[in-house]
Formats: structure tokens, C-alpha cells, sequence
């Protein structure tokens, strides 16, 4: 399960970018069956952060009305440049982590 | 003649008689269908009271997009923004979105650090049929604000099609 933190190609000090995230989860609602007919476990990302440096920007947690491969994205003006990290976990016990480097341009 | 007249008289008022008798004893059930349909899970209201503690929620501030119309419950685009400049005086602390009709009614729920822009959110969410979802956004000050969309969903995303 890979994830990604999409940022702008060119963000600048001061002003407005959007962050997407993209996590690849089916995001199991526990409402299905396979093909076997045996109720599939319900496994969704519960838990999911954002940090800058360690300065958490987002925390979220979803629900199964979240679809699956749960995109996001949202508008900041980041305080500074650094390492975006993202954190996640899901009922299963599976975790992933996934850095990127922001560097604003002045 | 006259008597033909009468009969094609008679069977046109009987017609008509029927045509309002009928209609009348069948608008009701349909009317109680579709407010069946309107009315939000008995989960989704304890959730609701339970998040605000029973505080008012005003429906300012928060706007919703939503398509009027979704092809299909699995992944409808959600898009919101929040009137607040995200000071630290002034932000959205915390972000929910609510289905009405959702088996769980909790799609999201996203805290966020005052970043002094405007919050413009979107994301993909899960819908069990045509529905209003709730955007509730708790500001810094602890007080509601909330906004409702309606959404018509042509096929559920409860319902497994490749079964």
C-alpha cells in the first residue's frame, strides 16, 4: 500500500498551496462478502497525520464513508520549508509513513 | 342516441371519479415513502447530539459542493470551504462530515492547525443512497457551524454489485 504527498512544482514563502494525499487502502467496509460468501472484515485507515518538522499540521481520522484510496486535499501556507511527513494506520495494524521535501521559494 | 350520449357520459364522470379516488389514496403512501427516505438514521442523530453536545449549530460559514447527482455511492467529490481567515484567533479546529443515511454515519473527521488561509477542502467520499451529508466545522472558540447538501446516488455503495 503506497502513499503519496503531492505538493505544487513551485511553492513560494507566504502564499496559498494545496497538499493532496493519496493513500492506495481499499478502505473494507465490513458490509461485503468474497466470493467464498464470508463477510469481509471491515479495515479502514483510522488514524492519518501530517507533520512539518515535527509540527503536526493534520490529524485526521475516517470513517467507511470514506472511499477507498482516501484522496485529500487541502489549502495552507506553510510557516516555513522542510520534511512533510505523512503517518497512517488502519484497523489491521498496517501503518505507513511517506517524507517529502517542501521547499519554498522566496 | 340520447341514451348512447348518457352511457359515454356516465362512463367518462366514473373515469374521472376513479382517476381522483385513486390518485388521492395513493399520494399519501408515496408522500410517506419519500419522507421515509428524507429522514436521517436514528445513529446519525445520537452522533450529531453526542459531537455538539446539543449546541446550537448555525448553517453559516461552511459551504458545500457536492454533484446533485452521483452516478454511483463509491466515490462522490466533496468539496468544502470555511469562512475563517485561520488565525490563531480565529480557525476551524476541527472539520466533520456526516451522512444522514450512511450504515456508520461518520465519514471524516480532520483537526487543523491555524494555517491563515481559508480552508478549502476536497475529498472523495462513500454514499448509501440519496441523502443529505452534514458539514460541521467546530471553530476555535468552541462554537458549531454547519452546513447540509442534498445528493440524489443512482446505485449505492452498500449494495455489492459483482455478487
Amino acid at each position: 500500500m503506497t502513499s503519496r504527498i503531492i505538493l505544487p512544482a513551485n511553492p513560494k514563502v507566504g502564499l496559498k498551496m494545496d497538499i493532496r494525499i493519496l493513500i492506495q487502502h481499499p478502505m473494507e467496509t465490513g458490509f461485503r462478502y468474497d466470493a467464498s460468501g464470508s463477510a469481509m472484515a471491515k479495515n479502514v485507515i483510522k488514524k492519518l497525520s501530517l507533520d512539518l518538522d515535527g509540527l503536526i499540521l493534520f490529524s485526521g481520522e475516517l470513517g467507511t464513508g470514506t472511499s477507498a484510496n482516501p484522496f485529500l486535499q487541502w489549502s495552507v501556507i506553510l510557516p516555513k520549508s522542510g520534511w512533510l511527513q505523512l503517518k497512517w494506520e488502519d484497523d489491521e495494524g498496517n501503518s505507513g509513513v511517506e517524507r517529502v521535501l517542501c521547499n519554498l521559494s522566496a | 342516441m340520447n341514451a348512447k350520449r348518457s352511457t359515454l357520459q356516465f362512463l367518462t364522470q366514473l373515469t374521472a371519479l376513479l382517476g381522483i379516488v385513486g390518485g388521492a389514496a395513493l399520494a399519501p403512501r408515496q408522500n410517506a415513502r419519500a419522507q421515509a427516505l428524507e429522514r436521517e438514521s436514528e445513529d446519525f442523530r445520537v452522533l450529531f447530539k453526542q459531537l455538539t453536545n446539543s449546541a446550537r449549530v448555525t448553517q453559516e460559514r461552511v459551504h458545500v459542493t457536492i454533484p446533485r447527482l452521483a452516478d454511483n455511492g463509491h466515490s462522490v467529490p466533496l468539496k468544502v470551504w470555511v469562512d475563517s481567515p485561520q488565525s490563531a484567533e480565529d480557525h476551524v479546529k476541527r472539520l466533520v462530515v456526516l451522512s444522514e443515511r450512511n450504515p456508520r454515519p461518520m465519514i471524516s473527521s480532520l483537526q487543523f492547525l491555524p494555517t491563515q488561509t481559508r480552508l478549502e477542502l476536497s475529498t472523495r467520499i462513500r454514499l448509501n443512497g440519496s441523502q443529505r451529508i452534514w458539514v460541521l466545522a467546530q471553530m476555535s472558540d468552541e462554537r458549531w457551524w454547519g452546513q447540509s447538501a442534498s445528493v440524489e446516488v443512482t446505485e449505492s455503495a452498500c449494495l455489492d454489485a459483482s455478487l
